[in-house]
């Protein structure tokens, strides 16, 4: 329910309703927008970001919450291991349990390879799970994955890495073709064609959906495929430091059981990091559409054995999480909501902006309504935006909510909001990871030749933002690629002795540079709890 | 001061905020939390939730980031649950009744009680999609069931030991890959793609200067 002050703002937005429906406003330039983020995207403003000090990225910014973690100790300095008795030895550990693991499981399991999959919580406990609008591919007559290299490459400020956007794109079609086979039921009209939207920065329909559940259908799905495959899986078990060999490559990982606190070794021949994004670090003090166990463990981990970062200084923050009710502060509303027609109005009921500009400008355009415009609505929490979601059931007639973006609707029926006749009010959260491990293209990171990434936890894809509809495409196409390349890999792997001595090494350099925090990291959960104060909760 | 109620996590009374849900609260209250939290936004099932009201008879099921606290709120999580998934080849098996008959036989014991759609976390009408996949009719079991998050609640109560949500997902897989049409354009693209269709103009592209495909970007056309 809305507060009596919200309801005034509600009345200003129903009044310029039918107006506002004439005619669709009008896109930025490529000057307004830059003039924009420059002074309005939270990756802007230099006082969130801190140099960082070691490694092959020093002297690179990175987010403070995360530069805390990448200057602090393994969990394992005090720690006597016995690395010579594995309690797993495989030729494919995969680290992480989202829709990235798991593609990477159910290929690498298809080649013959010996596959465990280890993963903090439980597995399909990700941001896959949670990701609504949907997934990209160019796979309608109008268009090309030509096209779609165009929009992901511009809308990623033509920071992109080529090698690895081409595969996204070219092997976007099949991506969908496989889910399609292993039974994801895709948003079809009765000939079998895709129903597909825009996203924001979209040159062609191309978001394919299952209803607003996309992610969810697709992790639920490949994590019933996992289990019938009978792939072991390893739950509540959190890779906390990677394990190399004497030769310098990569040879398994030290897991941490998350219930009872107990070590235990994994040797492999090859290893895939598919451990996610950061949302959970909150940066800058945003709140978060990620789940629990965003923490960038993999990042952490990585950079410790040597990997490079890449982009690690740019986040997305989605520009339209919930601002109101408190309860949902933060929850994601999926960008389906814009691509279903409803506009981005402020308090007076203008429309302020396309609603479909890419997630950047949009988040920078409604934080600069709420600041310097002094034109958002005041909630208990800050501010925010409407979004007029009326308008859906106008333009698609009445019903397309419920059938199109079924969660949402139940989400603020919860506390008595009904989307269907009055806005939503939003503001930006912090949503994902643009940055991450550097991977060439085919999914091997350049300093390890065993060593595997996808997901979020890669940088590089989608250079320094990331259209709607990417991510759930890149955790499939590269989770699939590195299973497949981990198995045909992992024929050829002879492993020497196994060795944490990056990790005293790694220590030695953080003391000489001046630079070592206290606490130790990976983070594996954030600290929520009240009274809990400590830097480590195990 | 804060607006505060009185709730008992595993009959332990704590005073928490009144505008807290569930899982918010008992971080309040200072857990931890490793079970029973997942996405923290309604997707996952993870934070199944059994509570009562102090004084009231009626025993309700949620979820534990999407609820409200109340007073006198008896709240237990319910950290695992052993949902029986059954194992099956998704190449070999086929959209028939049979398959149901054979992978979850229980869903024949169901007695109608309907406790599994008043437990529903997600307000499916539970039973009606179990009945219909005993009928084999499973595309409307796969849409009926659709919003199923998992959480396992409707498992809970079922007097037949029947593992809905396994149910539901079985009746979606088969639906998505063999009942739903095909996707005519979708299998043309990837012919065109593996038969190199794309190869020259991807890599054309991926080759041109940043200017050329800054000009190329912000005067594309844009479909309507």
């Amino acid at each position: 329910m809305f507060t009596p002050e919200m309801m005034a703002s509600v009345r200003k937005v129903e009044a310029t309703r039918e107006q506002r429906m004439k005619s669709e406003p009008a896109r930025m330039s490529a000057e307004e927008k830059e003039a924009l983020l420059q002074a309005f995207h939270p990756d802007y403003c230099k006082d969130g970001f801190v140099e960082i000090k070691i490694g092959p990225n020093k002297g690179e910014k990175v987010p403070l919450e995360l530069g805390k973690l990448l200057h602090s100790n393994s969990r394992l300095l005090d720690v006597t291991l016995d690395l010579s008795k594995p309690e797993y030895d495989v030729d494919v550990l995969i680290i992480g349990g989202g829709g990235a693991g798991a593609a990477a499981a159910i290929e690498a399991h298809e080649a013959g390879a010996n596959v465990c999959l280890v993963t903090k919580l439980r597995i399909g406990d990700a941001n896959t799970m949670m990701a609504e609008g949907g997934i990209q591919a160019a796979d309608k007559p109008g268009d090309s994955p030509v096209q779609h290299y165009l929009d992901a490459f511009g809308g990623g400020h033509f920071a992109a890495r080529p090698e690895l956007l081409r595969r996204l794109v070219m092997e976007a079609p099949d991506a969908i073709r496989w889910l399609n086979d292993l039974g994801v039921m895709f948003d079809k009209d009765e000939n079998g064609d895709m129903i597909t939207t825009h996203g924001g920065g979209t040159s062609r329909k191309r978001m394919h959906a299952c209803k607003d559940y996309s992610g969810a259908e697709i992790m639920r799905t490949l994590r019933d495929e996992v289990i019938n495959r009978k792939i072991p899986v390893i739950e509540f078990t959190s890779g906390i430091e990677l394990i190399k060999d004497t030769n310098g490559r990569v040879a398994g990982c030290v897991l941490l059981n998350m219930e009872t606190g107990e070590y235990s070794v994994a040797r492999a021949k090859t290893v895939i990091l598919a451990t996610g994004g950061a949302g959970r670090l909150h940066y800058r003090s945003f709140p978060t559409s990620n789940h629990y166990g965003a923490t960038a463990d993999g990042l952490v981990m990585g950079y410790r054995a040597g990997a490079p970062l890449l982009y690690q200084d740019t986040i997305q923050y989605h520009p339209t999480g919930v601002a109101y009710p408190s309860q949902l502060f933060g929850a994601l509303v999926t960008e389906k909501v814009r691509s279903l027609g409803a506009m981005l109005v402020n308090a007076e009921g203008e429309a302020f902006m396309h609603p479909l500009e890419t997630r950047d400008v949009s988040a920078a355009a409604i934080i600069r309504e709420c600041s310097e415009r002094g034109k958002g609505v005041t909630t208990p929490l800050g501010s925010g935006v409407w979004l007029d979601t009326p308008m859906i059931e106008i333009l698609g007639g009445e019903g397309t909510i419920e059938r199109r973006i079924p969660a949402m609707l139940r989400m603020y029926l919860n506390y008595g909001i009904d989307m269907r006749k009055q806005p939503i009010l939003v503001y930006p959260t912090l949503h994902y990871q643009n940055g991450g491990l550097e991977i060439g293209g085919d999914g091997f990171t350049k300093v390890m030749d065993n060593l595997l990434v996808a997901g979020e936890a890669v940088g590089g894809i989608h250079g320094r933002n990331r259209l709607m509809g990417n991510s759930l495409l890149d955790i499939i196409v590269f989770g699939r690629n590195a299973g497949k390349a981990a198995a045909a890999k992992s024929k050829s792997v002879e492993l020497g002795e196994l060795t944490l001595a990056h990790v005293e090494s790694y220590r030695d350099e953080l003391a000489a540079a001046g630079a070592t925090e206290e606490g130790v990291s990976p983070l594996l959960l954030p600290q929520y709890a009240r009274h809990e104060n400590k830097s480590c909760s195990f | 001061m804060e607006n505060m109620v009185n709730v008992y996590f595993n009959g332990k009374k704590y005073s928490v905020p009144a505008d807290l849900t569930i899982m918010t609260a008992m971080e309040y209250a200072g857990y931890t939390l490793k079970r029973g939290c997942g996405c923290r936004h309604g997707f996952c099932g993870a934070c199944a939730t059994i509570y009562r009201i102090k004084g009231k008879n009626e025993l309700k099921t949620c979820l534990a980031c999407q609820t409200k606290v109340q007073e006198g709120m008896y709240v237990a999580s319910i950290p695992y649950f052993p949902t029986d998934k059954r194992t099956y080849d998704i190449n070999e098996v086929k959209p028939e009744q049979r398959v149901m008959m054979e992978l979850y036989p229980e869903i024949y014991s169901c007695i109608g009680c309907n406790a599994c759609t008043k437990a529903c976390t997600q307000s499916l009408n539970v039973m009606r999609y179990i009945a219909l996949a005993q009928r084999g009719d499973f595309a409307a079991c796969a849409e009926e069931s659709f919003d199923c998050v998992g959480c396992g609640c409707c498992s809970v109560r079922c007097p037949a030991g029947i593992s809905h949500p396994m149910v539901g997902l079985l009746a979606r897989r088969l639906t998505g890959k063999y009942i739903a049409p095909e996707s005519e354009h979708l299998t043309k693209r990837v012919e065109e793609i593996n038969s190199g269709a794309y190869d020259a103009l991807i890599e054309q592209i991926m080759n041109k200067p940043i200017e050329e495909m800054k000009e190329l970007y912000n005067t594309r056309e844009m479909e309507r």
